[in-house]
This record gives C-alpha cells, structure tokens and sequence, in this order.
C-alpha cells in the first residue's frame, strides 16, 4: 500500500492503469485533460501496458472501446461535458449492445456559454442509455469506485458498462491523499476478463444486426434485469472491495448519522462531501437530520429511498435542473415513495453552473426545509 | 488470380437479404473469398445490416460487428487494438461500410483511423447513394442524377473520395469495381498482405437505386469505366497506378465512351433525356469527365 496525494483526475487514472484494461480510446476535453495525460505519462514510462487510442472524437472514442470490448478486451475510456453528450449514441449502443466499458466521466457545465465548471446536467441528461452511474464525493471514492466498476461491469449477472462520475475541479483538479493497495490486491480482486460473448472466428457470430420487435422487447427487458442484478450486486461487491482494500464508502447510498434523524438530506457527488459538514453543524445546534449521499443514481436504489421514507423527511439538493420538470433526484425520490411514504420531500436546486455550495449554504437549505412547508423545488443562491 | 482459381469458399450464405441483382453482395462475396475466414467484419449502418438476415439468424460466416452510421472506422480501430494485445495477428479486420458512411456521416472516423495507422482494411462499397434508407443523395452521387432529395437531378458533381484518401498516405489506396472480379480479389488480396491502413473502395451498380434492369448490374460497372465515370486504380506506397480499361484511357491509348452511354441505361437520368434532350446539363457531365481525366492525366500520367 502506498498513499498517493494527487487529484482525482490523477487518481482515477492511476485506478484505470492498475485494472489493466488492454484498450484505452480517450479524446481530451477540460476537465478531464488530466486524466487522459496520465494515462499517456504511464505509457511513456511503460508502466501501462495496453493499447492507448487517441481518436480524433469523443464519439470514435466510444466506438473504439465498444470495437475493443466485442473482441474481447478490458476497455477504459474518460470525458466530459460535451464529449459525453457527443458519444451519446454510442452510450446506448455499448450499453444495448452489453459491453462492460468502464469511463470516468467529470461533471461539467454544457454550454453554451462555455463554462468548464462543475454541474450534473451533462451525466443526468445520459440517465436512460443503460449506463451504471455512480458519483463520487473524494479521491479515496474516484480510485476505490474505479476498480469496483470493472468488477460490477463484468460480473455475469450484469455485464452493463459504468460510468463513474467526479465533479469538475472540487474532485477533478483537487489533491487529496488516497490509499493505493498493492498491484496484486487489485489484481485478485478483478480477476482477468472472461467475456460472455466476443467477436470469434471459431464461433462466427453477426452481433447487433437487424432484430424484430419481439426480440427486441426482450432484450430491453434483459438489460433490466441486469440493471436490478446490478441493484443487488453492488452491495456484495463495495463489501468485498471493503474486504479487500480496507475502503467503503456506501453502497447505493453512503448513511451519515441518520440514526435517529427526523429528516433527511439527500445530496450526490462533491456537495454530498460537503453535507457531511453541514450535519456535523446542525446536529450541534440540536437538529435530528442525517444524510445519504447518493452513489449510484442508475440503478436508481429505490427501496433504500423508501426505508429512508418511512424514517423521515427528506431534503434533496439537486446540481442539475430537467428543464420543464425538476432536479432529477427531487424527481425521482418523490417517484420512489408514491403509495409507499407521506415523508414529506422538500427540494432545492443549487451551484448550476459551478456555484460554489458550501456547507453553510447546505445548512442554510436545511433550515429553510425544516420550517417551510413549500412542495414545489426552490431553487438556492440565484440571486448575486 | 483467375476467376476459376478463386477459392470454393462462400463466406457470403445463401438466402440472405439482398434485393435481386445487388452489386453490394457480388462485392463482399469476392471480397471474403479473398479475405478468408480469418475475418472480423465491421459494418455501419448500410444496405448490408439488412443483407446480414433478421436476428437470430446470419447470412455471414466470419463474425460481424454491427455499429452506428459513421463509427465503422472508430470500431474497426478498437478490434484490431483488441486483437494486437492479445496476440491475433493472424485475423483480418475490415470494415465494410457503403458510400453514405464513408463519404459523409463516417467520413472523420475514417480520416482518424487512417492517420492513426489502423491496421485494417477499410472498404467502401458505393452506390452514389444512400441505398438503405431509400435512395437519397451522397456525396458519391453524380451531378443531374436523380435522387429522393433531388428530384430534378443533384445540382453538384460527387468528390473524389480517393483522392481524399491519398492525401493521408497510408501504404494501400485502391478503387475496383464489382465488374471486374480478378481486379478486385487481386486488390483486396495485396491490401490483405500489407500492414497498416488499407482503402479500397468499390464502385457497386445498385439497380433500384440507379433504376435499370437487375440483370445489367455487371454492365453498369462496366459501362461506367468504359465511360470514365468511375476509374480502376490503384496507389502503393504513393506510387500510382491507373488499371485494365483505365490505364489505357489515362494513356489515351483508347477514347472515352461518352458519358451518355452509360447513363442513357439509368432511369436516374431519365430526365435528361425526356421529355427533350437537356443539351446543357449533359455537355456539363462530358465536359467535367473531360476535365477529371485531364487532371488525372497531370497528376497521375507519365510525363
């Protein structure tokens, strides 16, 4: 074990190299330039011992991996913002197609304007293309929820690709130490790749050609099932690693003192971080809340929602806005609890557009949901 | 190597989906004949997803990966990255797409994977249009023919895709034509021996697409290097070398056929001959195929 004190950026590439994927396609984009200079830097000094692509789109980036995974290899792949909403076809194609990419993808702002700052529309807009997504809150989390996604993506019982989010700068661009387990833990941990199906001479196969309706419903219907087995598998899996490594850092949701709490807080990514400080704080002042930082967002952890639910109110702090609708987690939480809770669920939108959401501003959102009785989502901070 | 010595194996099966007399199928069954089941296909959205047959069945017997319109190259690069790490030199990966997804949609992948130095085979089939999705225009089309999206003829003349090609300088630059089987087998079966990127591309007479009788499909292709519409060629190592009829019209050793007698057969062109002759539109097409061989001739000729 050695303890690594770089960015998330830095880390999350040192996690893709030691799962030792054999293809790597990547295209650079800020913020997540740094990553994929990472990767090239332990090419150079043959540390990385795959194929490294650099394509000349995000969108070939994708097909690269996709055209990796069907012959039977490992793939990584990392983006952003405007590289990921380019691939977007091609993430329902991997997806549809069950290929187990794994891709790092850091949150940021789509334009225009251009602004290279943190949100989560850009991973949010991608919630229906089959991916696992999970959100990260510390490097610890991005390298730990790198290696965990290999795992989950090719398990057998899910063969999905997993999209592990990192907030722009605030994880990107940030050092903070992280533990690296030896080369060997992460080695046994992975196991090498077995794919369910490839491309294979001795077995000549035509994958993702034309397909009736009846076929096609059931594929649909199996990549459900995946998902729901990737619901279940996560758990055994962050256990596992935890097992392994030492590190755990929730399942679908991470619990922050909820013993005991009348209401609470449900945030994702780096302001779940900050929440944590933000409950330290009210607990103080005497207020019984909690919080659950939501990991993973597809498969969306319902029945967690629900037992939540029947504990108390919840307070749901979105970085994305549905235009027309709701945040995606104030939506989607409220879904969850139909006929199941009468928590009552208050939402806010805050830091579009990159921001800043202090613990302070999480406090105050707190106790603005604690006294008012307002339904609808408020959105925080739009003024100055 | 002769027709007759061409190997007994058909990659291509029976009773897949092609519409009767389609080039696209007399190309890819040479092609694999030349290939060998050693093959992994790559194939974009194009007439031959459908040729492929309905899930679960197949009408190929190498394996084939289907991908979006304009990611052939893209996924062509991630296979032969796939299969270099895990020691499979010995398979030949191709992607075969048709004009649309080469010319247009998938036009930047390929420029990508070429001066990435893919090791592949990169094959355009085309049909100077979009054939599956119902005949509508490509860049391949040719000026006044008539399409879908340009009911009275397309007002533009089509690039020159591989001269487009020659400008990355890979080892293998090579246009054939289904007409000519030997010059095709002969040009995949060199591209299949040299490593790094390969482009071949084929013209492929589409019979609903360029409205004639399915059983002229040969003399399409034919017609259309007699004409000077399409060329057959071939660029080794940026070393140039016209071939067959074409060497002979680049050298001027035989005249042109006028254009009119190719397009005389297509109802694509129908327009300019009824219900009068269109005098201005077909001295355009003459004078343009003037004009690209004149070119050739300085670019490519022996001065």
């Amino acid at each position: 074990m050695t303890v690594m004190m770089d960015t998330g950026n830095r880390i999350a590439a040192k996690a893709a190299v030691m799962a030792k994927p054999e293809v790597v396609a990547a295209y650079p984009i800020t913020p997540q330039t740094t990553l994929v200079e990472a990767i090239a830097e332990y090419v150079a000094r043959g540390e990385y011992k795959g194929e490294y692509i650099c394509v000349e789109s995000e969108h070939s980036a994708m097909s690269a991996c996709i055209g990796a995974s069907a012959a039977g290899s490992r793939t990584f792949t990392a983006t952003s913002s405007h590289g990921l909403l380019l691939m977007h076809e091609m993430l329902h194609w991997a997806a549809l197609a069950r290929l187990p990419v794994v891709m790092c993808n850091i949150n940021r702002v789509v334009g225009p304007g251009w602004n290279i700052w943190v949100d989560e529309n850009d991973s949010i807009s991608q919630r229906d293309t089959g991916w696992i997504q999970f959100y990260c809150s510390s490097n610890q989390e991005i390298f730990d929820t790198v290696i965990q996604a290999f795992k989950l993506a090719e398990h057998e019982k899910i063969v999905l690709p997993v999209m592990v989010n990192l907030n722009a700068f605030i994880l990107s661009h940030t050092s903070m130490p992280a533990e690296i387990p030896d080369q060997q833990v992460v080695d046994d941990f992975l196991g090498n790749y077995v794919p369910k199906w490839k491309l294979d001479i001795e077995n000549p196969t035509t994958f993702g050609n034309i397909i009736g309706p009846a076929h096609y419903y059931k594929v649909r219907r199996a990549m459900q099932d995946a998902m729901l087995n990737a619901k279940k598998l996560i758990p055994q899996i962050t256990n596992d690693w935890k097992k392994a490594s030492g590190f755990f850092h929730g399942d679908l949701l991470e619990y922050y003192k909820c013993e005991g709490a009348e209401h609470i807080l449900l945030s994702i990514g780096a302001i779940g971080a900050e929440s944590k400080t933000a409950i330290d704080e009210l607990q103080k002042a005497g207020h019984r809340i909690g919080l659950a930082r939501v990991r993973v967002i597809r498969p969306f952890p319902t029945e967690d929602i629900i037992k939540l639910g029947k504990q108390a109110d919840l307070i749901v702090i979105d970085r994305n806005i549905s235009i027309g609708s709701e945040g995606a987690l104030f939506n989607e939480v409220k879904a969850a609890l139909y006929g199941e809770s009468d928590a009552k669920v208050t939402g806010f939108i805050a830091g579009l557009g990159g921001k800043d959401v202090t613990y302070k501003d999480i406090e105050t959102m707190c106790l603005k949901a604690l006294k008012d009785k307002v339904r609808e989502q408020q959105w925080y901070g739009l003024e100055g | 190597m002769a027709l007759k010595d061409f190997p007994v194996d058909e990659c291509l099966l029976q009773g897949n989906a092609s519409c009767p007399g389609c080039p696209a199928t007399v190309g890819l069954r040479m092609v694999l004949k030349a290939l060998g089941k050693k093959t992994f296909l790559v194939v974009p959205a194009c007439c031959t997803a459908v040729i492929e047959s309905l899930y679960p069945h197949t009408s190929f017997d190498v394996p084939v990966m289907n991908i979006a319109f304009e990611a052939a190259a893209a996924g062509a690069s991630g296979v032969e990255a796939a299969l270099r790490q895990q020691g499979r030199s010995d398979i030949t990966v191709a992607a075969w797409a048709g004009d649309g997804g080469t010319y247009d949609i998938g036009l930047q992948a390929l420029s990508g994977a070429l001066e990435r130095g893919t090791n592949f085979i990169y094959i355009c089939y085309n049909n100077q249009i979009y054939s599956n999705t119902g005949i509508q225009r490509s860049g391949a089309t040719p000026y006044a023919a008539w399409t879908t999206t340009t009911v009275s003829g397309k007002t533009e003349f089509r690039k020159e895709m591989g001269e487009i090609v020659l400008a990355h300088h890979i080892p293998y630059v090579a246009q054939t034509c289904i007409s000519y089987p030997e010059d095709l087998y002969g040009k995949i079966q060199k591209a299949k021996s040299i490593k790094g990127p390969k482009y071949i591309e084929i013209l492929a007479p589409c019979p609903p697409g360029w409205r004639f009788s399915m059983d002229k499909t040969i003399e399409m292709g034919r017609l259309a290097v007699d004409t000077g519409a399409w060329s057959l060629w071939e660029c080794e190592n940026d070393v140039m070398t016209f071939n067959g009829k074409s060497k002979l019209l680049l050298e001027k050793k035989v005249a042109r056929k006028p254009i009119e007698d190719w397009i005389k057969y297509q109802g694509r062109f129908s327009h300019l001959f009824k219900p009068e002759r269109d005098e201005e539109r077909l001295k355009a097409i003459e004078e343009h195929t003037d004009h690209l061989w004149e070119r050739y001739r300085k670019c490519y000729g022996k001065i």
